[in-house]
């Protein structure tokens, strides 16, 4: 298992040295010039110089690369050339908001599409199970961002419970910031909870037909007792894996739902940064969002040795 | 752009299409799914001849009309027909997602099939590649390239098509490499057969139940991202008109005209309800143990 | 034996959705006895058990009386069979790899029913689990508690599944197929397990089997079980003697089948096939981050030959590396070191076309009759595939005519050419393997474990038919078996391989006769047989009349 761990951080490693290589690339090599962007088509040769000696565009593409990784290893993401501040401290600021984002509708998400899964898989075929199946087919049929301006519309606008939009900072207290998360956590997590309930009550089925069940139940254990205590473990073990997947959904799901609701988060700042060209900012973020998302599959790589004891003396 | 995968089909004894057309009158989801998929594209093709109104036709006199006779979906706050624009839209939607399946299909699975036939350094790599590109949260990385080469269909068509790529190759590669250990494949081998020669033979001919599955589901989510990059502007320009643009204009103006957020949403949710309906029906039809289960 | 029976299964009728699966099945077992229930698959003898436990698959409707320890069990309520079930009777399957919660340790998996039926404390609910399993064989210095199943080998965990299921010193016990997915060495060792069990808690065993000799040996009585009917039961020895249905007969011939054949001639001219030093490693994951990954030898340093017309046995346990060995000579899989030669040639040395050649004069028949085929191709294609290798472009006329010929040959008819293969039962299936080992006249097949998956009388019927297309044909069979009465019935000369090394070779009459390696020794010991069980319960029988 140490051994495995090892390896894995090794490749976790080599997988972000990668990235690093690719998202540089792709950002500076491949669009215009960031000075001309800033500056605007009728700026002067001499100005744009200046600016580009500024912000050491001037330098060879390798050094520039060198001390953009340095300067991630030792925290220092660059500074924004839209907001002249580090980009550190702008993450600082919108992280927040993001993170209670989404760990918020993780939360919703998880409990609401468990006890689902288990209850369609225990009565299936029953008028529980179509229910939820049928509600779940809609539920991911629906794009968050529709679902997010309907529920503006109805809690927001024609019931007023809520506010529509902003963040009023955590200053204000932990209720108004609440009442600002719930509905986009809302939409974000209707997706993430009918995919869940749907894989729940598919793993689960097929466990339920595990020989092991059957065993059980030659014991003596009731149906109910061999369900929780035999299947729903084992059943829970791919389930571990999407919700895995889903934090990276989360993540990048906020690019959207901040802009429905307009929430300084991460994932508005990320968007105004790629309309912005601010491409200091894009590089350090999609560096960071990648390496969150690498380092939570990796997490749960790990639980996975603690759920399933086949895992653990992987070598 | 999600990793739902089509669960590993083992191959099924062999059904004509006959056959399997008799098997999915049969299957309330397939039925369902293939009506609403069918009424969508035929939506979208009509559009190319005949829409209600000009789909860009401005008339300012009309605006924000709530459904009526003459439009029956309303109009938009520069009167355009809200009808006539989803009509368009979905030829847009479809347009989109139908070329980024393609080019996840054309690329990931020869990689995936070829990763699975040769196996050692070669099949190693290009999963390593994959976990790579899977590394990259899918929306992030399309919202970059849209941003960066610039906005607009083809773009989107291109950024969705990548992240479809490694979903192709992991399903072709896994079932591939679940029949390579199969006894008709060493039967094929001990004939003199080579990889090339089986694998197009062999392997592909039974993984193509589980390629249509899949095929249907990354089309369904090629919609829903679609609708989401034109939703932040990355996607289809104006004049066309997109689902995901309508509903970026109409957030604006919920208060006073909903019925401008209700319709292109709709029409979102009728086109990814109708697909999965269909993926659903086609993978309980091709596999006979999962219809057991039901 | 005296008052009623401890279970009493009268008139039982079973269908299933609809489909009958038993019909009106009689079955009595007696305290401390030992019922034998044999069949071929589809038979109804497992779905007898399933009846008795009353785990049934949903849609399922039995009718009749079960009557265990006089309580009907058809008309016993969910709550009343829990406690019934583990305490009353337990049960042992057939899967030992799958039975066990592969969460769980074995610990809490043997304590669970005595927790549930007694209510007993963790602590004690464990240590009655530990003296459990020291009973069934898995002392604490062997075996701790903490282990999970997949730490475990096969006769392992069938040990644990059979803890769990006399836990509660059940009055009657269930074993359905317990030793089908063993070896034979540990097949026997289950089996004394099994034998001594019920003689110490004079328990009733239902031994649920497909395999005559076992139960022969094993059980006190016996039910013959055809089709979800009854068709003869008795006292073991009494219904070998006066056998009087055809099934049974018929059953009783193909479980001791020999096919006729005719000893090919002794003419030394060169080997067909000679393998020497044959090695063949798999890499195994790294044990640390930098060491170099271990290899595993599956096939160490193999050496034999065989000559033309001969047919030379394999036989080893699972995992002994004798499908490996086939493979590497089949030119499926380079050999680490050694080499092949066939009609005189390097495999390994030749080129494409020298190699087609070659290919040409070896074919293969495997074991899985549903593997076999491509599910998506009819027969013509199927049984053609061999012909890709053929010199020169066959047209489509050839083609038919040949496979046509072919399909003759192992008893088909040539309209089956334009079936698939789902159409054909598994022993036709094998048939049709054969014919496409045969169609481009092969002078080696390469036979692995070609009858293991057929019910006993197909297996006959497919063994004549190999004895009879060497007859005809002159072939050379290389037949790899785990099952020494399959290899004894059709080889000339058998290799008796162990960890990846040969470790007795000889002619099959005198290896089988007089074994000299303790392995061989062993396995012959192991291995269930007919006449040697008959015998001693007729010794046995004689010696209380006497």
């Amino acid at each position: 298992m140490f051994v495995y761990a090892l390896r894995r951080i090794a490749m976790l490693v080599a997988t972000l040295a990668v990235a690093t290589v690719v998202i540089f690339a792709v950002m500076e090599v491949l669009p215009g010039d960031p000075a001309a962007l800033i500056l605007g088509v009728e700026a002067r040769e001499d100005t744009l110089n200046a600016l580009r000696e500024q912000m050491g565009l001037n330098r060879p593409l390798h050094v520039r690369y060198l001390s953009w990784v340095t300067g991630l290893l030792t925290g220092d993401l660059g500074t924004s050339y839209t907001y002249s501040v580090p980009v550190s401290d702008l993450i600082n600021e919108r992280i927040g908001v993001t993170l209670p984002l989404a760990l918020i509708a993780l939360t919703l998400s998880t409990l609401i599409s468990i006890p689902l899964g288990v209850l369609a898989a225990a009565r299936h075929n029953r008028v529980a199970d179509v229910g939820i199946m049928a509600t779940t087919q809609l539920g991911i049929a629906i794009p968050n961002f529709w679902f997010a301006l309907l529920l503006v519309w109805m809690f927001a606008i024609t019931l007023r419970l809520v506010p529509s939009g902003g963040f009023p900072g955590w200053d204000a207290g932990l209720i108004p910031c609440l009442q600002a998360l719930i509905l986009p956590a809302v939409a974000l997590a209707l997706p993430q909870a009918s995919i869940l309930t749907r894989i729940m009550r598919s793993s689960l089925l097929d466990t339920l037909h595990d020989d092991y069940v059957r065993t059980a139940r030659a014991k003596g254990l009731s149906q109910r007792i061999a369900l929780w205590s035999h299947a729903v473990p084992n059943a829970l073990i791919p389930v571990l894996t999407i919700m895995g997947l889903q934090f990276s959904f989360l993540l990048t799901g906020t690019i959207i739902i901040e802009n429905v609701f307009f929430l300084p988060g991460i994932g508005r700042l990320i968007f105004q940064a790629i309309t912005q060209r601010d491409l200091i900012v894009v590089e350090s973020l999609i560096v960071v969002l990648v390496a969150a998302v690498i380092i939570v599959n990796f997490l749960v790589d790990l639980a996975y040795g603690v759920v399933d004891p086949r895992l653990r003396s992987r070598g | 752009m999600s990793e739902i995968f089509a669960e590993q089909t083992a191959p099924t004894e062999p059904e004509g299409p006959l056959a399997i057309l008799k098997k999915g009158l049969h299957n309330r989801s397939f039925v369902i799914g293939a009506a609403i998929t069918l009424v969508v594209i035929a939506m979208a093709l009509i559009s190319f001849f005949w829409t209600p109104y000009p789909f860009d036709g401005i008339e300012i006199a009309n605006r924000l009309k709530t459904p009526n006779a003459d439009h029956w979906l309303g109009t938009d706050h520069f009167g355009r027909d809200v009808l006539s624009m989803i009509m368009v839209g979905a030829r847009n939607s479809i347009g989109v997602a139908i070329i980024a399946v393609g080019i996840g299909i054309g690329i990931g699975v020869p990689a995936g099939t070829w990763a699975a036939a040769r196996g050692g350094w070669i099949d190693e790599t290009l999963m390593r590649v994959n976990d790579f590109v899977f590394a990259f949260p899918a929306l992030l990385s399309a919202v970059m390239i849209t941003a960066i080469f610039g906005p607009g269909a083809v773009n989107a068509m291109i950024a969705i098509g990548i992240f479809n790529i490694p979903v192709f190759a992991r399903v072709a590669r896994g079932a591939a490499l679940a029949l390579w250990q199969r006894e008709f494949i060493l039967a094929a081998r001990v004939a003199g057969k080579g990889p090339v020669h089986i694998t197009v033979e062999h392997i592909l001919p039974n993984i193509l139940n589980l390629l249509i599955v899949q095929g249907t589901i990354q089309f369904s989510l090629g919609i829903l991202a679609e609708a989401g990059l034109s939703y932040l502007g990355l996607g289809t320009q104006p004049p066309n008109p997109s689902w995901g643009k309508m509903l970026a204009e109409a957030q604006t103006m919920i208060a006073i005209a909903p019925h401008l957020a209700i319709f292109p949403g709709l029409a979102i949710v009728t086109a990814v309800l109708g697909l999965n309906l269909l993926g659903d029906g086609l993978r309980d039809i091709f596999d006979p143990r999962l219809r057991r289960l039901k | 034996m005296t008052g009623a029976p401890l279970l009493d299964i009268k008139g039982l009728d079973l269908a299933i959705g609809g489909t009958p699966i038993l019909k009106s099945v009689d079955l009595t077992v007696a305290e401390g006895e030992i019922h034998g229930v044999v069949g071929e698959s589809g038979s109804g003898k497992s779905m007898t058990a399933l009846t008795v436990m009353r785990l049934l698959p949903v849609g399922s409707r039995p009718f009749g009386t079960v009557c265990f320890q006089g309580l009907d069990l058809l008309a016993a309520n969910e709550p009343e069979m829990c406690s019934i079930r583990g305490r009353d009777i337990g049960m042992v399957f057939q899967e030992p790899m799958t039975a066990l919660n592969p969460v769980k340790t074995i610990g809490q998996q043997v304590a669970e029913g005595l927790r549930w039926h007694l209510r007993l404390s963790k602590a004690e609910a464990e240590s009655r689990a530990r003296s459990l399993l020291d009973r069934v064989g898995l002392p604490d210095a062997k075996l701790s508690l903490h282990r999970f199943p997949h730490q475990l080998s096969g006769g392992q965990r069938q040990r644990v599944v059979i803890a769990m299921a006399i836990a509660l010193n059940p009055p009657l016990l269930i074993a359905d197929e317990p030793t089908t997915a063993l070896d034979v060495t540990v097949q026997a060792q289950i089996l004394d397990l099994l034998r001594d069990l019920v003689a110490e808690h004079a328990m009733g065993l239902i031994l649920i089997s497909h395999d005559l000799a076992v139960v022969a040996d094993m059980a006190d009585r016996i039910t013959i079980m055809k089709d979800g009917t009854v068709v003869e039961a008795g006292e073991t020895v009494t219904l070998f003697e006066t056998m009087t249905h055809s099934y049974s007969k018929m059953l009783l011939t193909a479980s001791t089948h020999q096919p006729d054949r005719t000893a090919p001639d002794s003419a030394a001219e060169t080997p067909l096939l000679e393998v020497r030093d044959l090695v063949r490693e798999y890499t195994l994951p790294r044990r640390t981050l930098f060491s170099k990954a271990p290899t595993m030898r599956a096939v160490d340093t193999v050496s034999f030959a065989m000559e033309p017309g001969k047919s030379v046995g394999l036989v080893g346990e699972s995992g002994c590396g004798k499908s490996t060995l086939a493979r590497t000579i089949l030119a499926l899989d380079r050999p680490q070191g050694g080499n092949v030669h066939f009609e005189g040639d390097d495999l390994f040395a030749l080129d494409t076309e020298a190699l087609y050649e070659k290919r040409r004069h070896m074919q293969v028949v495997f074991q899985d009759p549903y593997g076999s085929f491509n599910p998506r191709h009819r027969v013509e294609r199927l049984v053609a595939e061999p012909l890709h290798l053929s010199p020169t472009p066959v047209t489509a006329i050839e083609r038919r005519e040949q496979v046509a010929e072919s399909l003759v040959r192992v008893g088909l008819s040539a309209d089956d050419m334009d079936k698939f293969p789902h159409e054909f039962s598994g022993g036709q299936r094998q048939r049709l393997a054969i014919a496409r080992a045969l169609i481009t006249h092969p002078r080696l097949i390469v036979a692995d474990e070609p009858v293991s998956a057929l019910d006993v009388s197909i297996r006959a019927q497919i063994l004549d038919l190999f004895a009879d297309m060497q007859a005809r044909l002159g072939l050379s069979y290389l037949f790899i078996s785990h099952d020494l009465t399959v290899v004894k019935a059709i080889t000339n000369e058998v290799l008796v391989m162990k960890d990846g090394r040969i470790v007795e070779r000889g002619p099959t009459e005198q290896v089988f006769a007089a074994p000299e390696h303790p392995y061989t020794k062993a396995l012959l010991a192991a291995a269930p047989d007919l006449d040697r069980a008959l015998a001693r319960r007729r010794r046995a029988r004689d010696a209380v009349e006497a």
